[in-house]
C-alpha cells in the first residue's frame, strides 16, 4: 500500500481534482469565521442566476470547542474544505465519491453512506437539504443542495461540499489523535503546526477575551454594516455580518450570553447578513 | 392480466420517510388507476436508500369499454329544450336515443389501453407526492416551478409487461434500465419485467425488499452477540433505521475499550444509537458489554476489518467526549450548578430556573409535610427539589438533552446525596408519557408532583393555557403525570388544596380523557363528574369504576330504566323540586312499599358512600329496583285527587334524589 497522503497532500489532492472539474481555486478568506459557508464565494455567490463553480480551503472558528490541546478530536481553530457547484451538475454524487477516490479512500473495503442530515444556518438565513457523509461510521462531509440563503430560494440550486479535513486526514493516516497528523511528508505533525496555537488561543477564548470589548466590536460591527447598506454596498456589509458573528461566537465562549439573550443575538447576524443579501440581489437586478 | 413495475431512483432517500412513501406511492397509484376504473389484484410496494419501486398485479390490457348515458328533455318538451340539449352533448337530434318519450344521449367510451393510462398515472403521482420534506435542483431549478422530489430523482423504471411505459418528468425519461449497488455493481442493470425486479437487483448486490433487510440484519445481529458470548439489546427501531440505510446490509460486532464502561449505560447507549445507529450488547449478568454492532452497506473485500476499526475508532471518539463532560461534571458539586440556574429564563414572563426551583422546593416540602404524599420526609423532598435542575447546566445534558434528570440522579449520588434523594432528582421528570414508568419512592413523587404542579398552575396564572391542538409547554402531559402519580400511589388529598379552580377543572378534563382512553364509557364518566365538588381524584375513580361495574348487572340496568321513568315524569310535570312529605291518604301498598325501601336504601347508601364503599352504595341501590317496578305497575302517579298526584311525584324526586347520591342517572344512556 501506498503511503498516505500527508495532510496538505491531501489539500493539493483537492485542489488538483476540483480544479480539474472546472472550479475556481481560490484562497481562505481573511477573516475569522464558523464555517467555510460563510466565505462570500459562498454565501453571496449561491444568491442569483449565475453559473458559479469554486473550491477552497477556509480555517474555521469555533471557540467554545476548544479544548486546550487536550482532546483528540475537538479543536477551536481547523479547516474545512469547500466546494460550491451552480447549478449543482446531475451527477454530483459520483464527482463527489471521484473526490474521495483522489484522496484515497478504498471504496471496497469502506462503507460510505450518505445519511439524512437537513443543513440550517439560522445565522445566515438559509437551509438546504442533503446528507452527512459518513465514512465507517465517521462524518466526513456535509452534501447539501441549498434552497434558500439570505432568506432568498436560490434560482438555480447549488450544490456544497464541506469536507472536515482533520477528520478525514485522521481517518485516511489511520491516527487517533489529531495532534499525531503527518502536516507533510518530511516529518512536521500538526501539533508541531497547531498545538500550542489551541492551547492559548482556549484560554484566550474561554478566560481572557475582554467582554465589554467584545459588546462593543459587536455593537460596532453591526452598525458599519447598517453603514455600509444605507451606501448600497453589500460585500463590506457582509464583511461586518461576519464580524459581528465572531464576536458573538467569542461572547458565547466567554459565558456571557444567556440562553434567553442567545436568539436575540442570533436574530441580529441573521437580518444584517439577510440584509446583505438582499442588497447584493438588488444591487446585481436580481428579483427576489 | 399483465404485471406493471414502477421504480423511482433518487439520490438516498432518508431512512425515517421510506415507510410513509411506500404507503403514499400505493395510495396515489391506487387512486390514479380507480380513476380509469382499474383495480389491481394486489400492490407490493418497496423501498431502499436509493429506490422507490411499486409492482401491481394482474391487469388488463385495456380499460373496459363503457357506455355512458344523459339524460335530456321529454320528446314533448318545447323545441328550444332539445337544442339546449344538443348543444350541450355536441351531438345531432338522429344521433339521441329516445326511450319512454325521453331523449338520451349516448356516448360509447371505447377502452384505453392499461399503458396509456399508466403514461399518465406515473407524472401524476410524481407531481402530487406528498414527501414531508421535498426539494429542488440542477438547472433547472432556476425556475420555480421545477419538480420538487425527496432527493434529486434520477431514474425511472416502467414496465408493463415487457414494454417499456414512456413518461419523460424533470428531464429524466423512463426506460428498461436501472443501477445496483452504489459500489458492488457498476453500470446499468436491464430489468425484463415486474417478474425478474428483485431478482435481478439481489444479483447486484441490492436487496430491494425492505421486510428481507430487516430480517437479515435482526438475525445477523443477534447471532453475532450470540457467537460473542453477549446477548443482543434488541431495538426495532434500529433494525428499521439500518434497513433504511442500506441497499446491502452487513451486521459487523466491534469492541470498545472497556474502560469506557465507567460512563453511566445510558450514556454509551444513547450514544452508541442516536449518534451511530450502532445496537449493543450486554453481558451475561446483564449488563452493558463493550461491544457494538454496526451495519455496513457492502461486503468489504477485507471481511469488514477496517470498517469496523474506522466505526470502533468514531464511537470512542464519542465516548471520550461523552466521558469528559461525565468527569468534568462530577468536579462541580450540584449547589455550584444550581447557582447557574439564575441564568437560565424558564420562560420569559416566568422567570428564570431557578425561580422555578425555589418555588418548587418549597411545593415539595409542603406536599411531604402536610402528608399529602405519605412517608415523605420533608428535608429530603426539599433538597430534591433544590437540587433537581442543577443537571441542566452540566455539559453531559447539554450534549444529550435526553439525558436530564437521569444524569442528576448520578451526580447526585456520586456527591453523596441519600438514596432517596438520588432517586428523587433522576425521577423527577417522570412519568414523560403515558406507559412510562411513575415514581412510587415518598421524595421522588413529591418532587414529580411539585415540579409538575408548578408549571402548570404558573402557566395558568399568565394566561398560556393549551387550547385546541396547541399545547406548547405540555401542560397536558404534566396534568396526565400528575393524574398517574396520584393514582398509582393512592394519595388522597382535596385537589383544591393546591390547585384554583379553573386548573381543577383542567385536570377534570384530562382525567375524563385518560378514562376515556382506558375504556371507561364517557357517560359514566360525565354521570359521576355531574355531581360536582369532587377532588379527590382516587375516590372519584372509584365511584366510577363501582358504577361501571354496577350499570352492567342485570339490577343496574334495571334501576336505570325505572330511574329514567321516574325522572321523564319528574320533567314532564315540570316537578323540578318536591319536598317529600308522608302521604296525608292512606298509600297504596305499591307506593308504601317503595316508601319502606328508600328509607332503608337511603341511609344505607349515604352510609357506604361516607365510607367511601360505592359498590354498597350501588347495592343498596339495587334494593329500590323491585319496588320502583311494582309502583309503576301498580300506582298511578297522575292521579285526579291533586295531594295524591303531588304526593307521588314528590316521592318520584326522592326516588331521583337517593339515585343521585351515588350518581348522576340522567347522564347514563341507554
Amino acid at each position: 500500500m501506498t503511503q498516505p497522503l500527508s495532510f496538505q497532500g491531501m489539500i493539493l489532492a483537492l485542489h488538483d481534482y476540483w480544479s480539474a472539474q472546472g472550479c475556481v481555486i481560490l484562497q481562505p478568506y481573511d477573516m475569522e469565521m464558523g464555517a467555510g459557508t460563510f466565505h462570500p464565494a459562498t454565501t453571496l455567490r449561491a444568491l442569483g442566476p449565475e453559473a458559479w463553480n469554486a473550491a477552497y480551503v477556509q480555517p474555521c472558528r469555533r471557540p467554545t470547542d476548544g479544548r486546550y490541546g487536550e482532546n483528540p478530536n475537538r479543536l477551536q481553530h481547523y479547516y474545512q474544505y469547500q466546494v460550491i457547484l451552480k447549478p449543482s451538475p446531475p451527477d454530483l454524487q459520483d464527482l463527489y465519491l471521484g473526490s474521495l477516490k483522489a484522496i484515497g479512500v478504498d471504496m471496497t473495503v469502506h462503507d460510505i453512506r450518505f445519511v439524512e442530515d437537513d443543513w440550517e444556518s439560522p445565522t445566515l438565513g438559509a437551509w438546504g437539504l442533503g446528507w452527512e457523509v459518513w465514512c465507517d461510521g465517521m462524518e466526513v462531509t456535509q452534501f447539501t443542495y441549498f434552497q434558500q440563503m439570505g432568506g432568498f430560494d436560490c434560482r438555480p440550486v447549488a450544490g456544497e461540499l464541506t469536507y472536515g479535513l482533520e477528520r478525514l486526514a485522521m481517518y485516511i493516516q489511520n491516527v487517533d489523535n489529531v495532534y499525531d497528523l503527518a502536516f507533510n511528508d518530511r516529518g512536521v505533525t500538526y501539533g508541531d503546526v497547531f498545538l500550542e496555537n489551541e492551547r492559548q488561543m482556549s484560554t484566550w477564548n474561554f478566560e481572557v477575551a475582554d467582554t465589554d470589548a467584545l459588546f462593543d466590536l459587536f455593537r460596532k460591527a453591526a452598525a458599519e454594516c447598517e453603514n455600509c447598506l444605507s451606501r448600497g454596498l453589500p460585500i463590506p456589509a457582509y464583511e461586518q455580518a461576519i464580524k459581528a458573528s465572531h464576536s458573538f461566537n467569542l461572547l458565547q465562549a466567554r459565558g456571557v450570553i444567556s440562553v434567553a439573550e442567545r436568539q436575540a443575538y442570533i436574530g441580529r447576524v441573521r437580518d444584517l447578513a439577510k440584509g446583505a443579501c438582499a442588497a447584493y440581489m438588488e444591487k446585481n437586478g436580481w428579483a427576489a | 392480466m399483465t404485471d406493471f413495475l414502477l421504480e423511482l431512483r433518487s439520490e438516498e432517500i432518508p431512512a425515517r420517510m421510506q415507510d410513509k412513501a411506500r404507503e403514499d406511492l400505493a395510495r396515489l397509484f391506487t387512486a390514479e388507476l380507480a380513476k380509469a376504473g382499474l383495480v389491481p389484484a394486489a400492490i407490493e410496494t418497496f423501498a431502499t436508500p436509493r429506490r422507490l419501486a411499486l409492482i401491481a398485479r394482474g391487469l388488463p390490457q385495456a380499460t373496459q369499454a363503457v357506455t355512458e348515458e344523459v339524460k335530456g328533455p321529454k320528446s314533448s318538451a318545447p323545441a328550444q329544450a332539445l337544442e339546449g340539449f344538443l348543444r350541450k352533448t355536441g351531438l345531432t337530434r338522429e344521433q339521441l336515443a329516445e326511450r319512454d318519450g325521453v331523449f338520451f344521449a349516448v356516448t360509447e367510451k371505447p377502452g384505453r389501453a392499461t399503458a396509456d393510462v399508466l403514461a399518465e398515472a406515473i407524472p401524476a403521482i410524481i407531481r402530487a407526492f406528498p414527501w414531508p420534506k421535498s426539494m429542488r435542483w440542477g438547472a433547472a431549478s432556476a425556475s420555480p416551478e421545477s419538480l420538487r422530489w425527496v432527493r434529486p430523482l434520477q431514474g425511472i423504471v416502467a414496465l408493463f409487461g415487457e414494454e417499456i411505459v414512456p413518461v419523460e418528468i424533470a428531464g429524466v425519461a423512463s426506460g428498461a434500465t436501472t443501477l445496483g449497488h452504489r459500489f458492488h455493481h457498476r453500470g446499468p442493470i436491464t430489468i425484463g419485467s415486474a417478474a425478474d425486479y428483485a431478482e435481478k437487483l439481489h444479483a447486484c448486490h441490492v436487496i430491494v425488499d425492505q421486510a428481507e433487510r430487516r430480517a437479515l440484519i435482526r438475525a445477523r445481529a443477534t447471532a453475532l452477540a450470540a457467537e460473542a458470548g453477549l446477548t443482543l439489546v434488541e431495538d426495532e427501531g434500529l433494525v428499521t433505521e439500518n434497513a433504511g440505510l442500506t441497499e446491502w446490509p452487513v451486521p459487523l460486532l466491534g469492541r470498545f475499550d472497556a474502560a469506557f464502561l465507567d460512563v453511566p449505560p445510558e450514556v454509551i447507549q444513547l450514544t452508541a444509537r442516536v449518534n451511530q445507529k450502532y445496537f449493543v450488547c450486554r453481558d451475561g449478568e446483564g449488563r452493558l458489554a463493550n461491544a457494538f454492532i454496526c451495519t455496513a452497506n457492502i461486503e468489504a473485500a477485507d471481511g469488514g476489518a477496517k470498517i469496523v476499526e474506522g466505526n470502533r475508532k468514531v464511537l470512542a471518539a464519542r465516548l471520550s467526549d461523552a466521558r469528559f463532560f461525565y468527569e468534568t461534571d462530577l468536579k462541580v458539586p450540584l449547589e455550584e450548578q444550581v447557582r447557574k440556574l439564575d441564568r437560565i429564563v424558564f420562560h420569559e414572563k416566568l422567570g428564570t430556573v431557578a425561580d422555578k426551583v425555589e418555588r418548587v422546593a418549597k411545593l415539595a416540602r409542603w406536599l411531604a409535610k402536610e402528608g399529602i404524599v405519605p412517608g415523605a420526609d420533608p428535608d429530603q423532598a426539599e433538597r430534591a427539589a433544590r437540587l433537581a435542575k442543577a443537571d441542566l447546566v452540566t455539559g453531559m445534558v447539554g450534549e444529550f438533552p435526553e439525558l436530564q434528570g437521569l444524569m442528576g440522579g448520578y451526580y447526585a449520588a456520586a456527591q453523596g446525596e441519600s438514596a432517596a434523594v438520588s432517586a428523587a432528582v433522576r425521577d423527577h421528570y417522570k412519568p414523560v408519557g403515558q406507559g412510562d414508568e411513575v415514581p412510587s419512592a415518598p421524595a421522588s413523587v413529591a418532587v414529580s408532583l411539585a415540579d409538575k404542579f408548578d408549571s402548570i398552575m404558573q402557566f395558568f396564572g399568565v394566561d398560556l393555557k393549551p387550547s385546541g391542538s396547541k399545547d406548547p409547554f405540555a401542560l397536558r402531559r404534566s396534568a396526565l403525570g400528575v393524574i398517574a402519580l396520584i393514582l398509582e400511589n393512592n394519595l388522597r388529598f382535596p385537589l383544591r388544596r393546591t390547585v384554583d379552580a379553573e386548573v381543577l377543572e383542567f385536570f377534570a378534563d384530562r382525567l375524563k380523557v385518560q378514562q376515556r382512553e382506558a375504556g371507561v364509557r364517557h357517560d359514566l364518566i360525565d354521570a359521576v363528574f355531574a355531581l360536582g365538588g369532587e377532588d379527590d381524584l382516587v375516590r372519584l375513580l372509584a365511584r366510577v369504576h363501582a358504577l361501571q361495574a354496577f350499570v352492567g348487572t342485570e339490577d343496574g340496568a334495571n334501576l336505570l330504566a325505572g330511574y329514567k321513568r321516574a325522572a321523564n315524569i319528574l320533567k314532564k310535570e315540570g316537578a323540578a323540586d318536591f319536598t317529600f312529605v308522608a302521604p296525608s291518604y292512606a298509600p297504596e301498598p305499591a307506593e308504601a312499599a317503595l316508601i319502606t325501601a328508600l328509607e332503608r336504601a337511603e341511609p344505607e347508601a349515604a352510609r357506604a358512600v361516607a365510607a367511601e364503599d360505592f359498590e354498597a352504595a350501588m347495592a343498596a341501590l339495587a334494593t329500590l329496583r323491585a319496588p320502583i317496578d311494582a309502583f309503576f305497575d301498580q300506582v298511578t302517579v297522575n292521579d285526579a285527587d291533586p295531594a295524591r298526584r303531588t304526593a307521588r311525584l314528590a316521592l318520584l324526586g326522592r326516588v331521583r334524589a337517593a339515585v343521585h347520591s351515588v350518581a348522576d342517572f340522567s347522564k347514563i344512556e341507554g
